[in-house]
C-alpha cells in the first residue's frame, strides 16, 4: 500500500512532530519504501496463530506491600525545564472566553 | 595494559600496581583515542578519587570482589547525578535521579565508572552514526564505523580506554558492533537482566548486555548484572549461577548447527563465511556434530522485528514532552506547539521515522494489517526457531554479513539496506534468546570477523564455556 501526504500529516499530528515540506517529503517516500518492504510478511501464513504479546517468562511476581518513601518532589522536579515549588509549569492550557 | 580482570587482580594481589595507576593509564588512553569520539564524558577526577579509595580498601583487605575492575556506560543507562541523554538532544541537560540495580551491584563490588559513552540516538541504529553527538570512529580503522548502536562502547572496550562496557541490545547492538571492532558482546536472555534504569526503546526485546575483551570477564561480570529486582515486574526470577565457575571446556560431543542458506548466501561477505567454515572444521576436528539446519524465516525476521521495535519505541518515547526533564522548545505558544516542536527540535531523523512508523503501525485502520500481523509471525518464528534449538546445543552464524562499512556508507537515500546490517542479530532478539558475538579472524583489510552463536533461554553458562572454547582455537 502507499500511504499519502494527507496520512503523513495526521501520523505526524498523533506522533506529536512537525516536519517542513523538503522533510514531509522525505518522511513519505522512506516510509512508503519500508511498508512496501514489510509487505513480505504477507507470504506466511497465519491463519489460526495467536499474536506473541509477552516475552517474560514470569507470570504475576507478587510481593507483600512494604511502606517506603515516595520519590521527593525536589528529586521529580530536578530536571523539570520550567517548574515552581510543587509542579511542573507548562503554557496555559485553558483558553479565555 | 590488561586483557582480563583476573591479570588485574593478580597485579594487585601482588602489589604489582595500584588502582589509582591502572585508571591514570586509562585516562591517557582516553585522551589518546580522543578523535574516535567515544565519551560523551569522562569521570576523571571522580574515578581518580575512588580509585584512591579501593586502594585503601585493598590495603585494609575490604575491597569488593570487582575492585580495580574500570567500565563505561553507554548512555542509556543509569548512574545516578550523573547526566544521561540517549546520544539525544532531547534529553539535554538530563541528570539521571537513581542508579541501575545492575550497574549498582557492581559498583557496590568496587567498580570504577570512568565515563559515559557516545551511541546511536535512543539506541536506534546499526552504525553509530545517528548520534546527536556525531559519528563515533572505529579504533580498527578510523574511516569505518564501530557499528551499533552500542559503538561508543565496543570502542572503548577494543580502543583499550577500559576493561569492560555495559551497553544495551535490542536487535543486536551489542553484538555487531562487539563484531566490527574485534570484541565479545554479549545479549543474555530477554529478562535476565532488569531493565529498570535503563532508557526503553522496545522494551519487548531490550536488554542490558556486556562488552568485553574476553568470555571470562563477560561472565565475571553477568554474575553482577543478572537477577530480580523489585522494580522490574518482567525480570526472570531464576537464580543466577556463578557464570565465571562454569566455564569448562565441553568435554562430551555437542551438536552445533549452522543455518544452511546463511552460509551460501551472496549478500554475506566471502571471508565472512569462510571464517564461519574454518571454525565448522575445528569443531569437527574436536570431534562435535556439526550440521546444516534448514530456516528459510530468517529472512522475515527484519521485517517484523521493524513493525514491533517502532510500534514499541513510539509508545515509549511519546515521555518526551518537554514537561518534565530535558529539552524544552523556546518556540511553544501553548501545550500543542510545546510538544510538537520540542520533539520536533529534539529528536533527529532515524528517531522520527521510527516513532511515525510506529505511530502508523498502531493506528486504528492499520493496527491488524501491520502489527498483529508482525506478532503473530513473531511467535511462529520463535516457535520454529525452539524447534530447532531443541535438536541442537547451538545454533552458529556469522554476527555480521559484512565487516565494518565506511562512514557515510548508508544515508536517508538507502535506509533498507543499513537496516540489512542488523540481519543475522535479530532472529535471536525477536525470541528473546541469548546470544553472544566472538571474534574469530580478519578479513583481507585486517577487519575483524564476529561469529554468533545462539542458545536456549537461560543456557548462559552452556554458551559462555562454548564462546569460550570456540574463541580458544
Amino acid at each position: 500500500m502507499n500511504i499519502d501526504k494527507n496520512t503523513i500529516e495526521k501520523i505526524a499530528h498523533l506522533s506529536r512532530l512537525y516536519f517542513n515540506e523538503a522533510d514531509e517529503e522525505k518522511m513519505l517516500k522512506s516510509l512508503n519504501e519500508i511498508l512496501e518492504w514489510v509487505q513480505m510478511l504477507n507470504k506466511i501464513d497465519t491463519t489460526n496463530v495467536l499474536p506473541l504479546t509477552h516475552m517474560s517468562h514470569e507470570v504475576n511476581v507478587l510481593r507483600e506491600d512494604v511502606v517506603e518513601e515516595p520519590l521527593p518532589h525536589e528529586k521529580a522536579l530536578f530536571n523539570a525545564p520550567r517548574k515552581d515549588s510543587n509542579y511542573f509549569r507548562v503554557p496555559k492550557v485553558i483558553e479565555n472566553e | 595494559m590488561y586483557s582480563s580482570y583476573q591479570e588485574i587482580r593478580k597485579a594487585l594481589q601482588k602489589k604489582e600496581v595500584r588502582v589509582k595507576e591502572i585508571v591514570e593509564y586509562y585516562l591517557r588512553k582516553i585522551e589518546e583515542t580522543k578523535h574516535l569520539n567515544a565519551y560523551l564524558e569522562v569521570y576523571a577526577e571522580e574515578a581518580l578519587s575512588r580509585a584512591d579509595e579501593i586502594d585503601k580498601k585493598l590495603q585494609a583487605g575490604k575491597a569488593g570482589n570487582l575492585a580495580g575492575m574500570v567500565i563505561t556506560h553507554k548512555d542509556v543507562i543509569c548512574y545516578e547525578n550523573h547526566r544521561l541523554q540517549a546520544s539525544s538532544k532531547i534529553l539535554d541537560g538530563f541528570v539521571a535521579q537513581f542508579t541501575a540495580p545492575s550497574l549498582q551491584r557492581m559498583l557496590d563490588a568496587d567498580v570504577i565508572v570512568i565515563g559515559r559513552v557516545n551511541c546511536d540516538e535512543f539506541a536506534m541504529g546499526g552504525s553509530n552514526e545517528n548520534s546527536a553527538f556525531g559519528v563515533v570512529r572505529n579504533n580498527i580503522d578510523p574511516t569505518r564505523v564501530p557499528g551499533g548502536s552500542s559503538g561508543g562502547s565496543a570502542v572503548s572496550v577494543s580502543a583499550d580506554t577500559c576493561l569492560i562496557s555495559l551497553g544495551s541490545d535490542t536487535g543486536g547492538s551489542v553484538r555487531q558492533p562487539a563484531a566490527f571492532t574485534g570484541i565479545v558482546g554479549f545479549k543474555p536472555t530477554y529478562s535476565r537482566i532488569s531493565r529498570y534504569g535503563l532508557i526503553a526503546y522496545a522494551s519487548s526485546f531490550d536488554t542490558i548486555g556486556v562488552l568485553a575483551k574476553n568470555v571470562e570477564d563477560t561472565a565475571l561480570v553477568m554474575e553482577y548484572l543478572a537477577g530480580k529486582d523489585e522494580y522490574d515486574a518482567t525480570v526472570s526470577q531464576k537464580p543466577v549461577p556463578p557464570y565465571s565457575q562454569l566455564l569448562e571446556i565441553p568435554t562430551h560431543q555437542l551438536k552445533i548447527g549452522y543455518i544452511k542458506e546463511v552460509l551460501e548466501t551472496e549478500a554475506v561477505q566471502k571471508e565472512i563465511k569462510e571464517a564461519v567454515w574454518r571454525k565448522i572444521e575445528q569443531f569437527r576436528a574436536d570431534g562435535h556434530e556439526v550440521i546444516p539446519v534448514d530456516f528459510p524465516l530468517y529472512e522475515y525476521a527484519l521485517p517484523t522485528y521493524y513493525i514491533l521495535t517502532t510500534a514499541e519505541a513510539s509508545t515509549n518515547l511519546s515521555r518526551y514532552d518537554g514537561v518534565r526533564y530535558g529539552y524544552r522548545s523556546p518556540n511553544a505558544v501553548d501545550v500543542e506547539t510545546l510538544y510538537k516542536r520540542t520533539r520536533s527540535e529534539g529528536f533527529g531523523p532515524e528517531v522520527k521515522r521510527r516513532i511515525m512508523l510506529g505511530t502508523f503501525v498502531l493506528s486504528a485502520s492499520y493496527y491488524d494489517a501491520y502489527f498483529t500481523k508482525a506478532q503473530k509471525v513473531r511467535r511462529i518464528i520463535r516457535d520454529e526457531m525452539l524447534k530447532l534449538l531443541n535438536n541442537l546445543d547451538f545454533l552458529i552464524t556469522p554476527t555480521t554479513p559484512t565487516t565494518a562499512f565506511e562512514i557515510g556508507k548508508y544515508n536517508e537515500e538507502n535506509v533498507l539496506e543499513l537496516y540489512y546490517a542488523d540481519i543475522l542479530t535479530v532472529t535471536p532478539s525477536l525470541c528473546g534468546l541469548p546470544a553472544i558475538s566472538i571474534p574469530i579472524g580478519l578479513d583481507e583489510k585486517n577487519l575483524p570477523i564476529g561469529l554468533q552463536v545462539t542458545a536456549k533461554y537461560f543456557e548462559e553458562a552452556s554458551l559462555l564455556a562454548f564462546a569460550k572454547y570456540a574463541m580458544q582455537n
